[in-house]
């Protein structure tokens, strides 16, 4: 109880980060669950999501340009897979991995030319920046209302895999691409779907992320990515519970490692758990074995 | 009496709640043409794979001219999904990595065929003999071994002449026709001289003419080198001609065995292959 | 073509190219960027090149480049301040623990050997990972090498977080270029060798090699560390190119600007690599300069133009590359004295049956 009290504010922010890092993961993961491509750019759309924010609320009303926000980032998403994710659908898994590279490296850079290089400044978002006290710690509530809406927005993504049509055409898809092809699915809308939810997904992350981080620069959507996949994979790279629980699981480690004074490795530890995970058991703590057919 | 080449027990592979192989038991000797045939999904494949230790038997051994290659009994997981009896029987686990087993004298070639795209056709059978020249990194970088590296070269060249394919052999692997490219796999299987050679499916594909020469070309190379052969194959002809014995699976079991004649009137091997009607 | 006369040509080739150099040397002022290029470029090819030796020939999908360059630098930088400055240098970590200095070229081989023994650790765990697997955790391995690099509890070795400066340097363009030869050399030389072939069966089809006798975990290895080798002898260069060594400098950005002149080059080709790495430094540092500059014509300013285009122009040609020419410059091929004369031959044997003709 003492450790609680004593490190309540690093819970809290663990939490709250790691809901943030669940939202971004879940893109990554449901990606790789269907095409087994690491979407090497998810973070940079999520960075690009806070920038258009920024621009953005300078010009329109909050109510406006939030959604504002939302549709730009969906369409990024999708049209970054449109232009250079199919065309390589037949090529080498290598190809697409190096095109998704080069799409992050793109975005980066779009945004260091548009932005100057210099970071910018979030713009508050009215009541969820106000503080609150919980117990011993004062934070944001942006801090306290993330891990609800990520929970919420990830049990309306898994009733909508398990219940609609196009959820079930997404988990056809992940598990036998080409028999769904034959079977009549729609690929492309079905991949279409997975980038649009993806994206949305990030976009809604970037409001909570960047209200309590809130300078933005180019390379914000790197570290917090990076995170992301890892949670993706820890958790088992197709699951999106998996990703959910992973995500967490860092968010509130890294800020634990935080509190305990050692922030230099708190990126590190997320690197030593991927790793960990990969030699143990790589399909993830809630992943599947399968076994190639020689 | 002929020497026991490959000396198969009791292997069962079981993938989880699947059991694809259920207590083989196989013996191959010195000089024969051994094959293995049943429908498909039989387990056939999955049994070569068992013995070149690409996939650890869940129960069972195999041995080479005596030696234990492969050994296990069921652990973790399996220990409770394997239902059958004889895993006490083998406490030792050996468990060689498929290169290691090529080392001692069996090579093999694969249903779909698995040639180094990308290399030609005379690299594909130079780079199996890599594992028997004596070298290390040092001497073969800085040319140190040059009278190996010739000699592996030399013998490549005499192999692709004698199965034909000398002038195709700065051609692309994946470049030749159909055929060729099973006589390239079986050449590059030759390069690592073996004793025992496993064949899957050589004449998948093949015409009836095809499959003729096939048949002779296999008994060549087994006179050549001197060789035993076990071969999983489908053509019943090229089957029934050339082979020994035969051992029927149907289902991951062992349903018949014997000579090409005993097995040909064998009732449950023909119920397997044309199905069993339903009583009326 | 005789190989005798190939080797003849080869050596007056290398010849007439340090001739070229150093005549350059003395004629171009040495703030020129033509030699920014050379030297930079020289550098990222060697390291291309392991790259390529690593992905490209033996198929191992590995993202940890930039973190052998790092240990290679500071082993290079550490071994070799001299005595008089690891005083001012080492100035929150009273001077250091590190008491000797040893000969460059001796710093240059440590520093490959302590690259190579990080791979050889990082790789028991690792090099059993399937592709996409394998790209992730070398790029986690290498942003861990990062994070402990900038520890300040290792500071009386690596200095913490502060960077390293005062440690021998090379001026002249000769000097990187030899070394990054002589390097590109050797791998040329596994690459043509039985062991080159067994890497390339791996890429090819791994099960195949297995079944063919090739040892998979050492084979594999073995790529690993020799790749590893090299790109820390890579990263003692750019050291010394640099003048200072930060560990921040060497984030995955660096990994990928690599991986990229080695797909644009082609996998599999060590020409390609080579030849990408020169124009990848010259777009990116020289020629593509004039896009970052405000520029007029007449009175009217033309639009885009300013600090960061750039680099927005090189990435998307990069994109359209990736996309369109997926194979690279040369693919796989590679560059040889005879190829090229076989070329020339059948140019002027065409253009005489033309003129018999007309």
């Amino acid at each position: 109880m003492e450790f609680l009290n004593a490190n309540l504010s690093y819970i809290l922010a663990g939490i709250s980060v790691g809901g943030q890092y669940a939202l971004i993961s879940i893109g990554y993961t449901m990606v790789y669950g269907i095409l087994r491509l690491i979407n090497f750019a998810h973070g940079d759309i999520f960075m690009v999501a806070g920038f258009m924010m920024v621009y953005l609320s300078a010009v329109l009303p909050l109510y406006q340009s939030i959604p504002l926000v939302i549709a730009l980032t969906v369409l990024l998403g999708f049209v970054i897979e449109r232009v250079a994710y199919k065309p390589l659908r037949s090529a080498p898994r290598m190809s697409i991995m190096i095109s998704a590279i080069g799409v992050s490296y793109l975005l980066q850079n779009c945004a260091w030319y548009i932005t100057g290089g210099l970071a910018k400044q979030y713009p508050t978002i009215p009541w969820i920046s106000n503080s609150i006290t919980i117990g011993t710690a004062t934070t944001t509530i942006v801090t306290v209302i993330t891990p609800f809406i990520t929970i919420i927005l990830v049990a309306a993504l898994v009733m909508l895999i398990k219940h609609t049509k196009i959820g079930m055409a997404m988990r056809a898809v992940s598990r036998d691409f080409e028999t769904s092809q034959l079977m009549g699915i729609k690929i492309n809308s079905v991949i279409g779907m997975t980038f649009v939810i993806g994206s949305l997904l990030a976009a809604v992350g970037s409001f909570l992320y960047f209200s309590n981080y809130t300078s933005v620069t180019p390379l914000s959507g790197s570290i917090p990515g990076l995170k992301a996949f890892v949670a993706a994979v820890f958790g088992g790279i197709g699951s999106i519970p998996g990703a959910v629980v992973g995500a967490f699981i860092i968010g509130i480690c890294e800020n634990l490692i935080k509190g305990l004074g050692w922030t230099t490795f708190s990126d590190a530890f997320t690197f030593a758990l991927l790793i960990t995970i990969l030699v143990a058991k790589p399909t993830g703590l809630f992943g599947e074995k399968s076994t190639e057919k020689v | 009496m002929r020497e026991n080449v490959l000396h198969m027990e009791n292997i069962t592979m079981q993938f989880g709640g699947v059991i694809a192989v259920n207590n083989l038991s196989i013996d191959v000797y010195e000089g024969e043409i051994v094959a293995l045939i049943g429908p498909n999904g039989a387990g056939k494949t999955t049994a070569f794979n068992c013995i070149t230790s690409v996939y650890e038997p869940t129960n069972g051994c195999v041995s080479f001219y005596g030696e234990t290659i492969v050994s296990n009994h069921p652990q973790g997981k399996m220990k409770k999904l394997y239902t059958d009896q004889n895993s006490g029987l083998y406490p030792k686990v050996v468990s060689l990595t498929p290169d290691r087993i090529t080392k001692r004298g069996i090579a093999r070639t694969f249903q779909n065929i698995r040639l180094f795209k990308k290399l030609t056709v005379f690299e594909n059978v130079l780079v199996a003999k890599h594992m028997r020249a004596k070298q290390n990194v040092f001497s073969a970088t800085f040319r140190i071994n040059y009278r190996e590296e010739r000699r592996m070269r030399e013998e490549t060249l005499a192999l692709l002449e004698e199965q034909g394919l000398l002038k195709l052999k700065d051609e692309l692997a994946s470049s030749l026709p159909y055929g060729l490219q099973r006589r390239l796999e079986i050449s590059r299987a030759l390069a690592t001289e073996p004793k025992l050679l496993m064949l899957d499916e050589p004449a998948a594909g093949m015409n009836p003419q095809e499959t003729q020469e096939l048949a002779e070309f296999i008994i060549q190379i087994k006179e050549k080198y001197d060789l035993t052969v076990l071969m999983i194959e489908h053509h019943m002809d090229l089957v029934m001609k050339i082979s020994d014995r035969i051992y029927v699976l149907d289902f991951g079991k062992l349903i018949a065995h014997g000579t090409p004649a005993e097995v040909q009137k064998n009732q449950r091997v023909i119920d397997a292959y044309l199905g069993v009607a339903e009583d009326a | 073509m005789t190989k005798k006369n190939e080797i003849i040509l080869s050596v007056a080739l290398v010849a007439a190219v340090f001739v070229v150099l150093t005549v350059l040397e003395q004629v171009l002022p040495s703030s020129s960027m033509l030699f920014v290029v050379l030297k930079k470029g020289a550098i990222y090819a060697l390291v291309a090149v392991s790259m390529n030796l690593l992905n490209g020939f033996t198929g191992l999908f590995s993202l940890g480049q930039a973190g052998f360059m790092l240990i290679g630098a500071y082993t290079y930088a550490i071994f070799t301040i001299p005595m008089d400055a690891r005083k001012a240098v080492y100035q929150y970590f009273d001077g250091g623990i590190i008491n000797f200095t040893v000969p460059v070229p001796v710093a240059m081989i440590m520093a490959g050997l302590a690259a190579a023994a990080f791979a050889y650790l990082i790789g028991l765990p690792v090099l059993r990972l399937k592709s996409d697997y394998l790209a992730i955790a070398t790029l986690g391995f290498a942003e861990i090498i990062r994070a402990i690099f900038q520890w300040d509890t290792l500071g009386p070795v690596t200095n913490g977080s502060n960077l390293l400066r005062k440690f021998p340097v090379f001026s002249s363009v000769t000097f990187p270029f030899t070394a990054a030869g002589i390097c590109i050399a050797i791998i040329v030389l596994l690459i043509n060798s039985s062991y080159g072939r067994a890497f390339k069966a791996i890429r090819d089809d791994d099960i195949a090699a297995e079944a063919m006798g090739i040892n998979l975990a050492k084979h594999k290895q073995m790529a690993f560390n020799i790749s590893s080798f090299f790109a820390g002898v890579g990263g003692a260069l750019l050291a010394m190119y640099q003048t200072t060594v930060q560990a921040a400098a060497f984030k995955s950005a660096m990994t990928y600007e690599i991986l990229l002149i080695v797909v644009i080059g082609g996998m599999g080709s060590v020409t390609g690599s080579c030849i990408s790495s020169f124009l990848f430094i010259a777009c990116s540092e020289w020629w593509l300069r004039f896009l970052d500059s405000e520029t007029y014509i007449g009175s009217l300013k033309l639009p885009f133009l300013r600090s960061g285009f750039r680099k927005v122009v090189f990435s998307v040609i990069i994109m359209i590359i990736v996309l369109f020419y997926n194979r690279g410059i040369m693919g796989t091929r590679e560059f040889s004295i005879g190829a090229v004369l076989q070329f020339f031959k059948k140019r002027t044997a065409r253009s005489k049956r033309e003129e018999n003709a007309a």
